[in-house]
């Protein structure tokens, strides 16, 4: 069977697959900003003073970085069937769904790249919070965190990328992101080669402007990324 | 050094010139070594000393003039009559007869002694493992260290690992032997040893030996004949007696001044 | 409690056959891998330009796409271009290929890491290039490479599960099916979670070890 390049349904399908990639997107963004905030979370926990905290904290964090995302958002999909009104097609409950678990699983990542960042600030910063009487907060909020997070922004952009090349894994709970458009148009016409072939650009591209821009940004942060 | 004169010389460096960039570390070096003559290079830092003999070590490729080995060009060889640009198995074929020790040793920190000096008579000569390895014994032996065989080079005192690297470039049995700066790294109390070391080479084997140094007693005392390094070329070219009781340069005599002042 | 312990006892057997294939991806993945990983590592350190460009291009391509992509672009796109692949095929190129476009730039930068005068040292002792490569450079480079690469074969751990949505009879696969049967979420995806992890655990060992064999003698700083 000879078979030949379409561009006619290129054009076809690529307004669809454009759709799309907006839930791509979306589940990037709402699940970055929630692993941004739970990997915080995890590591306040890891550094707590006592053992019966941190250890499991630390234990998580080990858990969840050894283990399939798949099988995470399995998990999550049939123990907690969230039920949610229709918003419109988009932020469907297997959405949500797709959003937690990318956020828990990103969480890990993140609490290890915040852990990095802390710990790379001297000692002496610390001494010196406590020599002005400063409060634990006021320590963390204006000396601490402002010379933790900058150094390990690019880091954190790489943890973006990567969980951004994750979602297609949402395909598998049918959230309408790009790689199940691609598949349903794909099994529909039989036609699979175009179609799968625009969603591998689509993420390469993506990926190569986004690396670009965080090697930009290594230049500008003081410290090296993790 | 007699025989010279029948014999091409066993180094011979023709309007040879190093640039990187714009800068021009060696301007112009015409120069022959007899064979089994002791040459100290000295002069002041950023000469181009280290250069001349990484050029000669194949570590740098010239910008200009020539290098000649026993006669035959380094960089360059004959195709049908032609000089063309020198092909990697000439290159090494006459690499074979230089060997290099460094300033930092650059001993391979993953094999322990005994094969950082097998090593190379093994894979590169072609040595059986026995050879090489009593080769490699009996030179351990002569720079005292036939204690350490099974020592990794991170377990050695500065001075030891150099003296294994000097055991590991003399087991390839070169005709010619680089030394750049070899006691520069060492701290002071070490650096007496190394230099019995070389003296000891110089006196037994026929060895023609390149020396890069600071330490101007032993280019005095111990070489046959100095070379004094001066912004990319040689200002003088002497007897080591004579450059140092007397010698032709001013630029010569104020480095002199300065370093003897130093080291006195 | 105990019932749910007599259930979990019950899927063992078939989790396991799972757990074997999910196995052989592992270890396909990671030869494949390794193999990818020194040659285009090396492979973009070359001086000849159109193979340094394949292996960026190469490198590029397969960490700026999604793991998944890939795999659906292997084992649907490919039968349409002439190759028929099983999903198992399928799984171990992917794996391969993905780890080893990160594995590369962890060869790349361990072998930039190693200090010139190991170069010069080689090359005063006349070793050819392939041999200074293999037994001067690579040697110390390895150590450094361990860390990064037991954390890529982590996460090429983890996407073998990935297979299991091109149907390959995999761990994640036969879970999901023993779940769909029998609806015990909790059992069935809480154990192959501790099995994978405990896998993983398995992969730090293996690395730690060969850290510490390659490692001997090195940098212990004149301590001794
Ligand atoms: N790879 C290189 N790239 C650019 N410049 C270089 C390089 N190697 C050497 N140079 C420059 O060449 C000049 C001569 O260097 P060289 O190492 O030959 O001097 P030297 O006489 O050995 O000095 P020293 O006594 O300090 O070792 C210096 O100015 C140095 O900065
Ligand atoms: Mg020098």
């Amino acid at each position: 069977m000879e078979w030949q390049w379409d561009w006619a349904l290129v054009g076809h399908i690529l307004p669809e697959l454009a759709r799309a990639f907006r839930v791509t997107i979306a589940a990037t963004v709402f699940g970055f900003s929630l692993a941004l905030v739970g990997g915080l979370l995890l590591t306040i926990l890891r550094r707590s003073r006592w053992k019966i905290i941190s250890w499991p904290a630390h234990f998580t964090v080990e858990f969840i970085r050894s283990t399939p995302l798949l099988v995470q958002l399995f998990f999550i999909y049939f123990v907690l069937p969230i039920q949610l009104p229709d918003f419109g097609g988009m932020f469907t409950s297997a959405f949500v769904t797709g959003v937690l678990a990318l956020g828990l699983h990103y969480s890990s990542y993140t609490s290890e790249v915040y852990r990095a960042g802390i710990d790379g600030v001297p000692k002496g910063q610390w001494e010196a919070a406590a020599a002005l009487n400063m409060s634990r907060g006021r320590t963390w909020t204006s000396v601490v965190l402002p010379q933790a997070i900058p150094p390990v922004l690019p880091a954190l952009g790489n943890y973006l990328i990567a969980m951004f090349k994750d979602t297609p894994l949402l395909y598998a709970i049918s959230v309408a992101e790009v790689l199940t458009a691609a598949y349903q148009i794909g099994s529909q016409r039989f036609q699979y080669v175009e179609a799968f072939t625009i969603v591998g650009a689509l993420f390469l591209i993506v990926s190569l402007i986004s690396a670009w821009l965080i090697r930009r940004m290594e230049r500008w942060t003081a410290l090296p990324a993790q | 050094m007699s025989d010279s004169t029948e014999k091409p010389p066993i180094i011979r460096f023709q309007g040879l010139e190093k640039a990187f960039g714009d800068l021009k570390v060696l301007q112009g070096i015409d120069i022959d070594i007899p064979e089994g003559q002791c040459v100290s290079i000295i002069g002041p830092s950023g000469s181009g000393k280290s250069t001349l003999l990484r050029v000669l070590m194949t570590l740098e490729e010239p910008t200009g003039g020539r290098v000649e080995v026993e006669g035959e060009s380094l960089y360059t060889m004959k195709r049908n009559g032609e000089e063309v640009p020198a092909s990697r198995a000439h290159i090494s074929r006459i690499r074979r007869k230089i060997c290099m020790v460094f300033q930092h040793f650059n001993l391979f920190p993953h094999m322990k002694v005994i094969r950082n000096v097998t090593e190379a008579p093994i894979h590169v000569l072609g040595l059986s493992k026995r050879e090489a390895r009593e080769r490699a014994e009996s030179y351990l032996e002569m720079v005292g260290l036939s204690d350490k065989l099974n020592a990794y080079p991170a377990q050695l005192s500065g001075g030891q690992k150099q003296r294994v690297a000097i055991a590991r470039a003399l087991a390839m049995r070169p005709k010619i032997m680089l030394f750049d700066e070899i006691t520069s790294a060492l701290d002071p109390e070490l650096v007496g040893g190394v230099l019995d070391l070389l003296r000891e080479i110089k006196e037994s084997g026929d060895m023609t030996m390149l020396i890069v140094t600071h330490e101007m007693k032993f280019a005095r005392d111990s070489s046959d004949r100095v070379l004094f390094f001066d912004e990319g070329v040689i200002r003088e070219d002497s007897d080591p007696k004579r450059i140092f009781t007397n010698p032709e340069h001013d630029r010569t005599r104020q480095f002199l001044d300065t370093i003897l002042s130093e080291q006195a | 409690m105990l019932e749910s312990l007599e259930f979990i006892v019950r899927i063992l057997p078939v989790l396991f056959q799972g757990l074997l294939i999910t196995i052989q991806l592992t270890l396909g993945g990671i030869f494949l891998a390794i193999v990818m990983s020194f040659a285009a590592g090396l492979g973009k350190l070359s001086k000849f330009f159109p193979l340094r460009w394949l292996c960026i291009a190469y490198i590029e391509v397969f960490r700026g796409t999604s793991a998944l992509v890939q795999l659906f672009w292997f084992y649907y796109v490919l039968p349409f271009l002439g190759m028929d692949i099983t999903a198992f095929q399928a799984g171990v190129i992917v794996l391969g290929l993905n780890a080893g476009s990160y594995g590369a730039e962890v060869v790349r930068g361990a072998i930039q890491s190693v200090p010139k005068g190991q170069y010069e040292a080689a090359i005063a002792l006349n070793f050819t290039p392939l041999q200074r490569l293999w037994r001067i450079i690579i040697p110390q480079a390895v150590v450094s490479m361990i860390p990064p690469m037991g954390t890529i074969f982590i996460e090429l751990l983890k996407n073998t599960a990935l297979a299991a949505l091109v149907t390959l009879g995999e761990l994640t696969f036969v879970a999901r099916q023993i779940r769909d049967d029998t609806l015990r979420t909790t059992e069935v995806f809480g154990t192959i979670l501790i099995i994978y992890f405990a896998v993983a655990l398995c992969i730090t060992a293996v690395m730690r070890t060969g850290e510490w064999w390659f490692s001997r003698g090195l940098d212990r700083g004149g301590i001794r």
